[in-house]
């Protein structure tokens, strides 16, 4: 066979395109692996391309563009489980929340919640996803003590909601990002490997299960490979993280394990759109430690091609504490989950009324909010009143007459700063507070802000304290600090600006908060510019 | 105690009046049945185990032993359930409980329903009442042989490629697999979900009827069940005017067919047709080709992925082992039996990766068509009738090292099962001394039809169905 310009024919391109092939159920490329790209579909397969970049170390120089898709899971707070109705919270007693259901007993059969139904379609709207008007549940066959049937039942080619986007507003622009699938799927129990040393099961001397966390239901949201950096990763996380909550599906707290996010990385010359192998970051429990196993395996993979090597498809665990990746161990045979359709179930079918219903409660959602506020503000400061949860309280503070840079800033810098719950925060004290946060003084400000969300808070005491911005009274400070501090004078006036604040600072220790730092910032800046 | 009553003669429906009438209670009634047990299961080991405290205030029941019983061990005829006690009952237990049904004990059934002979459970096989040296058909051969025995005036079975209509017509009971859906598998021990049916076995078809009455209708704790179009009506009628038979010319070409099955299979024709039936033939081409290869496809497909819950972690005998892997491995060794292996590894196989759509999805499609083409022949017809099994009951031992003479067994119940239609067994004859059933099937929730003509022709064949050895 010749090949055609254009043509896979080259090894990179080639090992792409077989990973990308559709996945049938039963075949050895589904789900848990390679789903990401399995479930692709599109024609990236084979792209036209300049054949330059390559592996070949005697190449050009090139630029490399990371890939990077995204498998995240969700763990809903529905009151009960999954297929049955044990209680789905977090904490209890090992095996108190169990029943034969969720334990696989003989004969016990698994009985769909409904809340989970409708709320996987509230969020595959809000995720801009179709809603398939025929969902599947199928059984996912492997043998592993937290899986008590011996069988995971998720769905798999027939998911709830296909084909979605989701618009990241970024600095420059919106950036799409595609939803392939969101699917339910039950959750696996825990292992809890005794003795050893590791922790891990090799090794361990014996295992305990608890079961309690068997059967919780998950959401697993898998993105198409079109987030191009670290950071990007990171903002659609944070975006996702907070469309989640305001829906009310989930707590989505990384750390309690109830968002868990896999990376998928692959780099490619920059300018090209083919698809090289990828491989698979775990074990990541927080949006900075993503995007750090993100940049790291960039790097890795940057280096092995231009070394001359060839990145191999492999699973990584990201160790938090060296920043390093760690091979996870191969397995000796491939997965064979000889998927088939879950007969003790029948199919999802979600009444159109009920979608229509549910798209109509949708909220407004954040990245519509961040966006129309980022047109009052900026988009940093948007994209953190909202992502932060402090947009209503921003809202009603400047509703209130405060003025909408120095609103935002208080409330993401000193509110969030001081551990103050936004919501029991009264707009219109917090409003007083902005507007009059130069006249008073430091600590008298500081002070209010930190009782602010008392019950009854008033702002007025606070109010009526004023700094001392009489000239008289601060300038003796002023040259005794500068006087105290000769080095920084003379690198201030070699063009360090920086120093200002430092010079400020110590003023309003000295005076212990009450001075006006308007004022003072005036007086030092022209003693300095004498 | 015994004396009270004659066991082996009593229907259910006799004996609930009698209780009813107080002319014997529960208790009595529990303990003669127990006399029974005692007097005769020796031979027959038709129960794995009995329940000598009776709890309610009607007739006993005897279960099949895939059934779960709150309090009662249930193996499901396996060695890697022994000493398992269920801490529920199944829907179809509670069920009858709680129409005050006492719980007599577990039956005996092939290793988790596999079998067509009883012979292939861990517990020893069981016998024939008619001739003990003969199978009693399987996998529910235990409950069958209890109720021909007078072990028990009914007893429920369950149902996969014909496991309550076969050992019905080998042991001369009436029984029915109702139609899916209709009947709860919650608590049943699972072995091809899609397939899995709980049904009566009972002495007569009105006792039947009764029964499915008890045990039917929608269930919250299983997904795939749905209320009953209509009650269960009580079949009274004695003629079949307009009723249309129609009888598959593949069935009945099958020279796997016994010439003396045959004969009393074509007598009981004669007999619809002088009630008023019409009786014609018709073509059920693919159902009798590629039922019984497709049935295999798919029934041990599910059983592969039913049965990967015995893994000696949660319950069941655990063998040792020095990793995770080679703990589940020997448990799984020791626990299972010849059957069980056998089918998990044809099921996994079907579903391996490379292989789904050359097997189990084409099985599927298959199954598919041999659905629509029954529901084209009920178009024309309300029942189909075939003989329910090729041969009357065979000797222990005949077929039990050839698997596939076994499976043979249920070439005639497999295709109805697949298209998930109700099938009714009726004895319509003797064979050299040994029953012989005739497979009424219906449309979906045509019950109340098969119940009808199945007691037509009851009543008109009037047959003694107690073992002679009984009598």
């Amino acid at each position: 066979m010749t090949s055609s310009p254009g043509a896979c024919d080259d090894p990179p391109a080639l090992l792409a395109a077989v990973s990308s092939r559709p996945a049938k159920p039963g075949s050895a490329d589904g789900c848990r692996r390679s789903r990401h790209d399995a479930f692709r579909g599109r024609a990236e397969h084979c792209p036209l391309r300049p054949r330059t970049a390559s592996n070949d170390p005697g190449a050009r120089e090139v630029s490399w563009e990371p890939v990077i898709g995204l498998e995240i899971h969700v763990q809903l707070k529905t009151r009960t489980k999954m297929f049955c109705r044990c209680p789905a919270g977090f904490g209890a007693g090992e095996n108190t929340q169990t029943c034969p259901v969720c334990l696989g007993f003989p004969g016990a059969l698994p009985v769909p919640n409904r809340l989970a139904l409708e709320w996987v379609v509230k969020l595959g709207l809000a995720l801009g996803c179709e809603i398939a008007p025929r969902a599947v549940f199928a059984r996912k066959n492997y043998f592993y003590p937290d899986l008590p049937k011996g069988y995971q039942i998720s769905q798999y080619d027939l998911p709830s909601c296909i084909s979605g986007k989701m618009l990241v507003p970024l600095p420059e622009g919106d950036h799409a990002v595609g939803i392939v699938r969101a699917h339910l799927e039950e959750d696996a129990a825990k292992n809890v490997h005794v003795g050893g040393r590791t922790g891990r099961i090799g090794g361990a001397e014996h295992t305990l299960v608890d079961y309690n966390r068997g059967g919780t239901p998950l959401v697993e949201i898998v993105t198409a490979p079109d987030i191009h950096s670290a950071e990007e990763a990171k903002r659609f996380l944070q975006l996702l993280r907070q469309t989640i909550v305001e829906l009310g599906i989930s707590d989505a707290e990384m750390e309690k394990g109830t968002l868990r996010v896999d990376a998928n990385v692959s780099v490619r010359p920059a300018g090209t759109d083919e698809l090289r192998t990828r491989c698979e970051i775990k074990n990541m429990n927080s949006f900075t430690h993503i995007a750090r196993g993100i940049e790291a395996e960039v790097a890795r993979q940057i280096g092995v091609w231009e070394s001359g090597g060839e990145v191999e498809q492999h699973t990584y665990d990201f160790d938090v504490a060296t920043g390093t990746l760690t091979p996870r161990r191969a397995k000796e045979e491939a997965d064979d989950y000889r998927y088939f359709p879950e007969p003790d179930l029948v199919p999802v079918e979600p009444p159109a009324e009920m979608v229509e219903r549910l798209r109509g409660e949708l909220p407004e959602l954040p990245a519509a909010r961040i966006r129309r506020i980022g047109e009052l503000l900026d988009h940093e400061r948007a994209l953190v009143l909202v992502t932060g949860g402090l947009e209503r309280l921003w809202e009603g503070t400047v509703a209130a007459g405060a003025e909408g840079v120095a609103a935002s800033n208080v409330i993401s810098n000193q509110i969030v700063g001081a551990g103050v719950d936004p919501s029991v925060v009264e707009p219109a004290e917090l409003a007083k507070l902005v507007a009059a946060r130069e006249r008073i003084p430091r600590k008298a400000f500081d002070e209010a802000i930190s009782r602010i969300g008392e019950p009854g808070f008033t702002a007025d005491p606070f109010l009526a304290q004023e700094a001392v911005s009489d000239t008289a009274a601060l300038e003796p400070i002023v040259d005794k600090i500068l006087a105290a501090n000769p080095a920084q004078v003379e690198q201030y006036r070699g063009g360090k600006d920086g120093l200002l604040g430092f010079f400020v600072g110590q003023v309003m220790k000295e005076t212990k908060g009450q001075a006006d730092a308007r004022a003072v910032n005036e007086l030092v800046r022209a003693k300095l510019g004498a | 105690m015994s004396a009270l009553v004659d066991t082996a003669r009593l229907t259910a429906e006799n004996a609930i009046a009698l209780v009813e009438r107080g002319e014997i209670s529960a208790a009595e009634l529990h303990a003669a049945y127990l006399d029974a047990i005692g007097e005769r299961d020796g031979e027959l080991h038709a129960f794995l185990r009995t329940v000598a405290e009776p709890e309610g205030a009607s007739i006993p029941i005897a279960l099949k032993d895939v059934i779960s019983t709150k309090g009662v061990e249930t193996t499901a005829g396996s060695r890697i359930l022994a000493g398992y006690t269920p801490v529920f009952d199944a829907t179809v237990a509670a069920r009858c409980k709680a129409s005050g049904l006492t719980l007599l004990g577990k039956t005996n059934t092939d290793e988790f329903a596999m079998g067509s002979s009883t012979e292939n459970s861990a517990y020893g096989p069981s016998h024939n009442p008619w001739d003990p040296s003969r199978v009693p058909g399987g996998s529910g051969g235990g409950t069958a042989a209890a109720v021909s025995g007078g072990l028990a005036p009914w007893g429920l079975g369950s149902d996969t490629g014909g496991s309550i209509k076969q050992p019905s017509a080998l042991c001369g009971n009436v029984g029915l697999r109702p139609t899916y859906g209709t009947v709860s598998r919650f608590g049943v021990v699972a072995f091809a979900s899609s397939l899995d049916q709980v049904g009566p076995v009972a002495k007569t078809v009105r006792d039947t009827a009764l029964l499915y009455r008890i045990i039917s209708g929608r269930d919250p704790a299983d997904s795939t069940t749905v209320d009953l179009p209509s009650p269960v009506e009580l079949p009274q009628g004695e003629r079949l005017d307009g009723v249309r038979i129609g009888v598959p010319r593949q069935a009945v070409a099958l020279e796997a067919i016994e010439p003396g099955v045959r004969a009393e299979f074509e007598r009981s024709l004669e007999l619809a047709a002088e009630l008023g039936a019409e009786v014609a033939e018709c073509d059920l081409p693919l159902s009798f080709d590629y039922g019984l290869p497709c049935y295999y496809l798919i029934a041990p497909a599910e059983a592969s992925s039913n049965l990967a819950r015995y893994d000696g972690v949660r319950y069941g005998p655990r063998s040792e082992g020095a990793t995770y892997r080679e703990m589940v491995e020997r448990t799984r060794d020791e626990g299972f039996g010849a059957e069980p292996k056998r089918r998990i590894m044809l099921g996994t196989y079907a579903l391996s990766a490379g292989y789904y759509d050359a097997y189990y999805g084409q099985a599927q499609k298959v199954r598919t068509l041999i659905g629509r083409e029954h529901a084209e022949a009920f178009e024309q017809f309300d029942v189909l009738a075939t003989p329910t099994s090729p041969t009357v009951a065979f000797p222990i031992g005949e077929k039990a090292a050839d698997p596939l003479a076994m499976y043979a067994c249920d070439l005639l119940t497999i295709p109805s099962c697949l298209a998930g239609l109700p099938g009714l067994n009726v004895p319509c004859g003797l064979s050299d001394g040994l029953p012989v059933g005739l497979q009424l099937i219906g449309p979906q929730f045509a019950e109340n039809t098969l119940f009808r003509v199945g007691y037509a022709l009851e009543q008109a064949l009037g047959l003694d169905l107690v073992p002679g050895r009984l009598r």
